[in-house]
């Protein structure tokens, strides 16, 4: 009941909220403590779930299931694994810190907002949940429509175009993935006489390795697309910069990680074969990914711009650690996901406090910000620290990983990887410098005032989340140690070189973990 | 109930009771007395909906042409459904307009018995009397606001093709009468199973032109070019109900005659049909791109919607026949919803079914808004709608009798189509209105009938196993 339990509480706070009549916006305060409310309620539920896992198995946990069209063999199959269960809790951690965050940045229709938010976290949750593919296509599909509501109505000044862009590119790269689905399906009759859309029972199909290929382009091109990889990445920076705050760290924090997350969850697993062939080049694009994205953020005059494609450079060590598919790789990307939700929504909120104070996000427009609100400079230096991969801070927990990962499995993209890093330290330091250092030069930002409480309430648990997850980290690698290690070995039985790579590299994770 | 040759009829004649009824009490009405002759319609279809249920499983048939068979009575309480929403949507219409209702729900009542005795018929002849039954009505419902230019346009291309298209039909029946000897579907299904091997060029003629005949019918491309300036001339819930009634209609004896009777024919016919499936979807969603007007825009998706039923036509397997059925269903309740929602927003002298007509909806009617947004999306395909559903349907009998091709191609489309969706939600939800005055109130009983069509909507979107289970269930009994 928990895993169910989570996603529809937000489903029926957002339809308790749309029958709350609020024409003359009166209700605005009611509407919003009540939307906070139930996401914390929502938190809460992800944490328990976390608290209840059994860190040791690499089973999927408080599995539910339902036979739901049992013609074709679509069950409601929910459960939750060490790679899903702290996405889930990202997601439950990021929705009331992207309420919190527009809580006077949104003035119209707030009840509307508040709505979709809150769907927009029911079909999130159900994407890292679903275990049966129709589900996870629907909460796919459906998780679209809030995320196009919100960027197309409370975005800024090219919103519309935007949020068209972001749902016409992904629904383009999903619904390949859904005739793929099909076929998958198809398959699992024919062979055993049944639809089925089980994941499990779809990941022990045998297919031919050529239709391994076209399926598993079908899927890697949807998640791709998501992530974004590059050249699948031009919606990313339309859709960051013209999204309300909220929706950025949304954004930002859990939807690009369904692309990663589907990578390890879907595409590899499923198709090992197609996997294996295809990862060096998949793994191409990621490291031209990781120094365009540096490159192209070191010159963007916007802030909320450049943060966007230092999105593109940090998934691409995510999709790296993925292609590597060994246990360091695998882990290394799970957790930057984690961190660079944590650190990008970071980055995202403390930008659209600016954005509040000031209507603008160039980075001209400030300088010496730190003589004025030395509070939310220090805040901001945290999360940028923690963003370029600073040791003892969490993204260079992740960072490592992946390229040890990356290392172990062909050390040439760990070459162009590294150069990543020395970039983001670049264009991350640089904006710092600009908007924080030096003396106020623009009149306009000499009387802004400091991180308020509500700012507080959001910025503070991030920060020593990034703190936690860099001093700590296995508090958070334990629980997902063993379900990557079975996804590992399920595509690994048939890439049988880089297996043998695997054991002579365990101490080198179990000294970052004993860090 | 009555004889067993009576039976199979009983839902027809519901209707045509309550059609001549309304005929009826249209004549001996006293000027200016109001009544509910739409009511008396509803109360027909009524009849009819539960004399369906009734003769469900019994494959009852009458005269030896009329065969109420699971499949035929699951189009016929289709065709009800689509009969009660119509004849909802179009109560305030009526009023606005000041169109005699006894003539226009007659015209409607009728259409509908031409639909069921179609979609129920066994014999090809008894097919075409039904089609011109419905085809006649339909031709005079377009043009019933007669001081309406476009509507008289649209009705008389509508009539000219529509006529030659009959006669087409009619040619095929001919063809296929000299090769069989027969017009009963089961005896030249017999016949021709009996012949499969020899291919005999008379009757791929006669199949020819029945596909012709059809694919008219359903505004399948290259036989659709009148189907933009007919649902555009028409009022808008007329519209409606053609593209759905007349379209469901057809398509039932569409897969009756070519998936029973000329099924052994299927290597020949199956590859044509996926062309023209292929070119429907792609034209309908393209050229709806460009549309600025709403209804037009909506006639060409109705247009790459009978390009997706096709598809499940061409995978001819038993999830194709079914998915037929589900999406019939699906797509008859979201189109005619959406139609309706054009016709509640329109004035006597404004038809305001512009495109930026929708700007700012949101903010003069967020219900409305609210609800038309879920017809959209229900018709672009996505989660948790019946046109989601449905389009899962339909692909996976693509891709399971192997026509990975059009499933790749339908899914394309209908991101294509999603896109003019989107601009229709982008006028009502973040677009302004310009100086263009509100349009007017919406009635009440407007409102509920698209309410319940969301409900049908989102219901078939999350709970579709039932009517599934019912539709796999229905072909089971015929092919």
């Amino acid at each position: 009941m928990l895993l169910t339990l989570s996603w529809t509480l937000p489903l029926a706070g957002a339809i308790l909220l749309a029958f709350i009549g609020n024409a003359d916006g009166k209700r605005d305060a009611m509407i919003r403590w009540t939307a906070l409310a139930v996401s914390l309620v929502v938190f809460a539920v992800t944490l328990v779930i976390w608290a209840r896992f059994d860190n040791a198995s690499a089973e999927f946990q408080f599995v539910e299931r339902v036979a739901w069209i049992p013609a074709f063999g679509i069950d409601y199959y929910l459960g939750v694994d060490g790679i899903s269960l702290l996405l889930v809790v990202l997601t439950g951690l990021l929705t009331p810190i992207a309420l919190l965050s527009s809580w006077e940045g949104v003035e119209k229709k707030v009840k509307e907002f508040s709505i979709f938010i809150l769907a927009l976290e029911a079909a999130m949750i159900g994407v890292f949940l679903s275990l049966d593919l129709f589900l996870f296509y629907v909460f796919w599909d459906a998780m679209l429509i809030p995320m196009y509501f919100l960027i197309g109505i409370w975005g800024y000044d090219q919103r519309i175009y935007a949020a068209v862009k972001f749902m016409l590119y992904t629904m383009a790269g999903s619904v390949l993935m859904l005739v793929a689905i099909l076929g998958l399906a198809w398959m699992h009759s024919e062979a055993t006489g049944a639809y089925s859309f089980d994941l499990l029972k779809l990941y022990t199909l045998q297919i031919a390795p050529e239709t391994q290929r076209w399926f598993f382009l079908a899927f890697a091109v949807a998640f791709a697309i998501k992530v974004p990889l590059f050249p699948f990445h031009t919606w990313l920076p339309d859709a960051h910069v013209q999204a309300p705050t909220a929706g950025s760290i949304i954004l930002a924090g859990v939807l690009l990680k369904m692309g990663t997350y589907g990578l390890v969850r879907f595409a590899f697993p499923l198709f090992p074969l197609a996997a294996t062939e295809f990862a060096p080049w998949i793994a191409l694009l990621a490291v031209i990914g990781i120094v365009y994205g540096a490159l192209v953020a070191m010159v963007q005059p916007d802030m909320k711009k450049l943060v966007a494609y230092s999105s593109v450079s940090h998934l691409g060590f995510v999709v790296l650690g993925i292609c590597a598919m060994n246990v360091q790789g695998v882990q290394g990307a799970v957790y930057q996901m984690l961190a660079h939700g944590i650190s990008t929504g970071g980055l995202f909120l403390i930008v659209g406090m600016l954005s509040d104070r000031r209507h603008t996000r160039l980075i001209s427009e400030f300088g010496g910000l730190r003589n004025v609100m030395p509070r939310l400079t220090a805040a901001f230096f945290i999360i940028t620290l923690a963003s370029v991969g600073m040791p003892a801070l969490n993204g260079f927990v992740g960072e490592f990983l992946t390229m040890l990962g990356g290392y172990l499995w062909d050390p040439r993209f760990v070459v162009v990887a590294g150069l990543g890093v020395i970039l983001s330290a670049v264009y991350m330091l640089s904006m710092f410098q600009k908007v924080y250092l030096g003396e106020v030069t623009n009149p306009k930002n000499a009387k802004l005032p400091d991180l308020q409480p509500r700012e507080w309430a959001t910025v503070l648990p991030l920060c020593a989340l990034a703190i936690l997850m860099g001093v700590l980290p296995s508090l958070f690698l334990r629980p997902m140690e063993p379900s990557v290690k079975k996804i590992v070995e399920r595509v690994q039985a048939v890439r049988p070189v880089v297996a043998q790579a695997t054991p002579a590299a365990a101490p080198a994770i179990a000294r970052v973990q004993g860090q | 109930m009555f004889s067993p040759e009576l039976d199979a009829i009983v839902p027809m004649l519901c209707v045509t009771l309550a059609a001549l009824a309304s005929m009826g009490a249209e004549a001996f009405r006293g000027h200016n007395e109001r009544l509910p002759i739409g009511g008396l319609g509803i109360v027909g279809l009524a009849g009819a909906a539960v004399s369906s249920v009734l003769l469900w499983n019994r494959s009852t048939s009458g005269f030896g042409v009329i065969q109420a068979d699971n499949f035929g009575l699951f189009v016929t309480l289709t065709l009800v459904a689509v009969g009660v929403l119509t004849i909802l949507f179009s109560a305030p219409v009526l009023e606005r307009n000041a169109i005699p209702a006894g003539e226009y729900y007659s015209l409607v009542l009728f259409s509908i018995v031409g639909m069921m005795m179609m979609a129920t018929a066994s014999d090809l002849l008894v097919i075409f009397v039904a089609l011109e039954i419905l085809s006649l009505s339909v031709y005079v419902l377009t043009a019933i606001r007669r001081d309406n230019t476009q509507g008289t346009e649209g009705a008389f291309k509508y009539f000219l093709l529509g006529a030659f298209s009959s006669a087409f039909f009619l040619y095929g029946i001919a063809f296929t009468y000299g090769v069989t000897g027969s017009t009963k579907l089961s005896a030249v299904g017999a016949y021709l199973s009996a012949q499969a091997l020899s291919s005999n060029p008379m009757i791929l003629i006669a199949m020819g032109f029945l596909l012709v005949g059809f694919a008219f019918k359903i505004s399948a491309v290259p036989f659709h070019m009148w189907t933009p300036d007919a649902y555009e001339g028409a009022p808008a819930v007329v519209t409606g109900f053609m593209s759905t009634g007349v379209k469901a209609a057809a398509f039932a004896a569409f897969a009756r005659v070519f998936l029973s009777a000329f099924e052994p024919f299927k290597g020949d016919w199956a590859p044509v049909i996926a062309v023209i499936a292929a070119l429907t979807m792609i034209l309908g969603t393209v050229v709806g791109v460009a549309q600025a007007n709403l209804k037009r825009m909506l006639a060409y998706s109705s247009i790459a919607h009978g390009g997706y039923l096709l598809v499940g036509l061409v995978a001819a397997n038993d999830v194709g026949k079914a998915a037929i059925l589900f999406y019939l269903l699906a797509y008859s309740v979201t189109n005619l919803a959406a139609f309706g929602a054009i016709a509640l927003l329109g004035a006597r002298d404004r038809a305001n079914d512009e495109l930026r007509d929708y700007a700012g909806l949101w903010h003069s009617h967020p219900a409305l808004a609210a609800l038309v947004t879920v017809c959209l999306l229900s018709l672009g395909g996505l989660p948790p709608t019946a046109g989601f559903i449905g389009k899962w349907y339909i692909f996976s009998a693509a891709v399971s009798a192997g026509y990975y091709w059009l499933a790749i191609i339908g899914m394309l489309t209908s991101v294509v189509s999603v896109f003019f969706y989107l601009r229709v939600v982008v006028m009502m939800y973040m677009s302004e209105r310009g100086t263009a005055e509100a349009p007017p109130r919406v009635a009440g009983i407007g409102m509920a009938a698209l309410a319940l069509s969301i409900v049908a909507i989102v219901y078939l979107g999350i709970l579709p196993t039932q009517v599934l289970n019912v539709a796999a269930a229905s072909i089971s009994t015929i092919f």
